[in-house]
C-alpha cells in the first residue's frame, strides 16, 4: 500500500479542520490524525510581520522527499503538508503538518519527523519586521533544529 | 551558461535574484564555485565571507560542497534555512 503525500506551497491561508477531513472523510480505517501548526509569533509585541522566502520548486520537492521517507518509515493512511510563503503577520498560520494512521503512534512520530526535516532541509527563509517600522534581521537557523532532525537518523 | 540562483540575505547582498553565468572550466566543485563566485565583486565577497554555512543546491537537490558542479543547470545558493 502505498500513500501518496499532498504537499502545497501557498501565499493564502489554510483550513486545518478541512485538512483532516480530506484524510478521514469516506474511509474507516483512520484510527489517529496527528496535526501540527506552526504559527507567527509576535515576539512580545516587538514583531509586526514575517516575510517568507522561498525557493519555488524545491520547496514542493524537497518537503515531497521528507514525505516519502515518512511514508516508508510509518504505516500511513495519508499525509499532509502546507506551507505559506509572503507576508504572515503574528497568530497567522505558517505551517501544517497532518498524518494520519490506523494507530496514533505512527501519526504522531511521522508528524514529528516531517517537522523536524522540513526545518533544516525545505527552502524557506524568515525575515522580522519590526514593530517600530524597521526591517529586522534574517531569522538565524538554530542548531537545535539540526539535532532535532539528526535524531531520526 | 549556468543559472545561479540566490536567496534571503545572499541575494540582497549579490543584489540580484538570479544570473547566468559562463563557468571557468577550472571551477569543478561546489567548493570551487564558492571560491571562485566570491572574487567576482563586492557584493559577492559581502554574500560568500563565510563559505562553510552556504547551502547550495544543484537541479534543485541539496549538495555537499565537495560535490561537482558538472552537468548542473541550475545552481542555488542560499542560507540555512528557517521555514516551519
Amino acid at each position: 500500500m502505498s500513500v501518496a503525500p499532498l504537499i502545497r506551497i501557498q501565499a493564502e491561508d489554510y483550513d486545518t479542520s478541512a485538512e483532516i477531513a480530506r484524510l478521514t472523510s469516506g474511509r474507516g480505517d483512520v484510527g489517529a490524525v496527528v496535526t501540527f501548526s506552526g504559527l507567527c509569533r509576535d515576539e512580545a509585541g516587538t514583531l509586526a510581520a514575517l516575510e517568507i522566502e522561498h525557493y519555488p520548486g524545491m520547496a514542493e520537492a524537497e518537503i515531497a522527499r521528507i514525505a516519502a521517507q515518512a511514508c516508508e518509515r510509518w504505516p500511513l493512511t495519508g499525509l499532509t503538508a502546507v506551507h505559506r510563503f509572503g507576508r504572515i503577520l503574528p497568530g497567522q498560520n505558517i505551517v501544517l503538518v497532518a498524518a494520519a494512521s490506523a494507530h496514533r503512534q505512527a501519526a504522531f512520530e511521522a508528524a514529528h519527523f516531517l517537522m523536524d526535516y522540513l526545518k533544516s532541509r525545505a527552502p524557506f527563509w524568515k525575515k522580522e519586521h519590526r514593530v517600530d517600522g524597521s526591517t529586522g534581521e534574517w531569522v538565524e537557523a538554530k542548531d537545535s533544529d539540526e539535532k532535532a532532525a539528526a535524531r531520526w537518523r | 551558461m549556468t543559472r545561479l540562483i540566490y536567496f534571503a540575505w545572499i541575494r540582497e547582498r549579490i543584489g540580484k535574484p538570479e544570473e547566468e553565468l559562463e563557468l571557468p572550466s577550472d571551477v569543478t566543485t561546489v567548493s570551487d564555485l564558492l571560491h571562485w563566485l566570491r572574487g567576482q565583486g563586492e557584493g559577492y565577497e559581502a554574500a560568500l565571507q563565510q563559505p562553510k554555512i552556504i547551502r547550495v543546491a544543484i537541479n534543485q537537490e541539496h549538495v555537499e560542497h565537495r560535490e561537482p558542479i558538472a552537468g548542473a543547470r541550475e545552481i542555488a545558493l542560499f542560507p540555512p534555512m528557517t521555514g516551519g
